[in-house]
């Protein structure tokens, strides 16, 4: 029987919740690596066993995580636990080393961005937000890092380096940090053109490469963001989260700082689908694994208050591809609910019928099998939850 | 033998338990106690001190002796008491929450 394994990030460590395919019963182990923020945890597409993880400190910096056996265990790639090298060898522990590129055909260029009261800043790495690994190769595996970039391991995360012509491209000067800093969060790999990928910023929007994230531009034209001095301009929208449907990869769906959005046209112009959602404020957005147009968003009442409006936890569906939306509350609380559901929080799987899971600020991770109708909460009270992932196994 | 107190945080990095030793030939200062530690444990390279910059993280203090040290050159002899063994050179996380 084929079974669902979620990958959960909290600000105190991770969590392997595992079921078999009817989603009843969870096995929960954890926390690994704990007492550190796991930021994300993301299995690879072409070898299930081959997990990535981010962790990471305020004290102590970044350190990637892996696991080759489905997390049951993990190592620094190319630090196994206990082995002990001497000052003449020591090729090792550069698997958290993450360092811009600042070649002389780059370098000047890239050596700032907008800060928050508009001078220019020195691009500083803090930690990495998101680990999206290769849909085909599972040793090659992306990093998406606060200041914004793109790095690439082609060795299975043993080392990294930044694929500059995101940050190179001519407007990242123009790129400022949103409230939880300046952070790249999303990467989509189109699976019908491995040459295309999206990444998305906040607060600089969405970009596009066609070429393997060799060179980038933004693609952001449809976008309106009041909170930056030319609503419409190329760059500086505070993009919390792009999705797609890998039957439908020109197809994206946005969750905006404001406004829910969409492209027919791998991003070359959005538009609004917000339609009667109770407030287009929010961080996740998610695509149903079996149905294309039909999408799951958690409204959030406002940029100044990051909770779930009217103390209500409710997912909206829209299976019309955006603009109608019905509200799901079977199985989430109705009364006194302040929790957010951040932009990494939101998986689902590939089982049919469709099982979709997120967690909260609050540390509960809810699960539905059967597409959004009814919900269960399978842990109740983890640390925060930062991410959730899922992996759908033979 | 050089006796180093890691965080907990760091303890758990590196799989170990309680002080740990490590030997240094030469001038006994913050960089090469930090040196001897990376060498011994190839997994903490970049949490104490920056892979570029090679400055202590900010939120990193080292102590010794009931002194802080932190601001004292790098290459500064540690006090005698660390370099014979007798005390251990702190590394401690600033108490900054956490």
């Amino acid at each position: 029987m084929s079974g669902v394994r979620l990958l959960v990030g909290t600000r105190k460590g991770a969590f392997v919740l595992t079921s078999d395919g009817k989603r009843e019963r969870w096995e929960v182990s954890g926390p690994h690596f704990a007492g550190w923020e796991v930021y994300h945890v993301k299995g690879s597409p072409a070898d299930p066993n081959r997990l990535y993880a981010s962790q990471t400190s305020g004290w102590f910096g970044q350190i990637i995580q892996r696991s080759d056996d489905g997390g049951k265990t993990w190592t620094q790639p190319g630090t196994p636990p206990g082995e002990r090298t001497t000052p003449e060898g020591m090729p090792k522990g550069e698997s958290n080393k993450f360092v811009y590129d600042t070649s002389a055909e780059t370098g000047k260029p890239l050596t700032t961005h907008q800060f928050y009261d508009g001078t220019q800043h020195p691009w500083e790495f803090k930690r990495v937000w998101h680990l999206e690994p290769s849909l085909s190769e599972p040793d090659t595996v992306y990093a998406a890092v606060e200041d914004a970039a793109l790095f690439r391991s082609k060795d299975g995360g043993k080392s990294w380096k930044e694929l500059s012509g995101l940050r190179g491209h001519g407007t990242g000067p123009k790129w400022q940090p949103g409230a939880g800093g300046m952070c790249l969060h999303t990467v989509l790999l189109d699976p019908s053109n491995p040459r295309r990928m999206y990444v998305a910023i906040s607060a600089a929007g969405a970009f596009r490469s066609d070429d393997a994230g060799e060179t980038w531009r933004p693609i952001n034209r449809g976008l309106k963001s009041q909170y930056i001095p030319s609503p419409e301009a190329e760059v500086g929208h505070c993009v919390h989260r792009i999705a797609m449907h890998r039957s439908k990869p020109g197809v994206l769906f946005m969750q905006k700082h404001w406004d829910v959005m969409r492209s027919d046209n791998a991003g070359e112009l959005w538009q609004e689908v917000s339609g009667n959602l109770p407030s287009d404020f929010g961080f996740v957005i998610d695509v149903h694994a079996n149905e294309p147009e039909t999408i799951y968003v958690v409204p959030i009442k406002s940029d100044s208050e990051h909770f779930v409006p009217d103390g209500k936890l409710r997912v909206y569906r829209s299976r019309t591809g955006g603009n109608e939306w019905e509200a799901l509350t079977k199985g989430l609380p109705q009364r006194d609910c302040y929790v957010n559901v951040l932009r990494d929080a939101m998986a689902v799987d590939s089982l049919d019928k469709c099982g979709v899971y997120f967690g909260t600020t609050g540390g509960q991770v809810y699960a539905s099998a059967d597409a959004g109708d009814n919900w269960t909460p399978i842990v109740r009270d983890l640390p925060a939850v930062l991410s959730v992932e899922v992996q759908t196994l033979p | 033998m050089i006796r180093v107190e890691l965080p907990a945080h760091l303890r758990g990095l590196a799989h170990v338990s309680g002080e740990v030793q490590v030997e240094i030939k030469g001038p006994i200062t913050q960089r090469s106690v930090v040196d001897a530690l990376e060498a011994s444990y190839p997994m903490l390279r970049g949490t104490i001190r920056d892979h570029v910059t090679q400055e202590r993280r900010p939120f990193l203090r080292f102590f010794a002796c009931e002194e802080d040290l932190s601001h004292e050159s790098i290459d500064a002899p540690l006090p005698d008491a660390v370099i014979s063994g007798k005390e251990p050179l702190l590394i401690v996380g600033a108490i900054a929450g956490g």
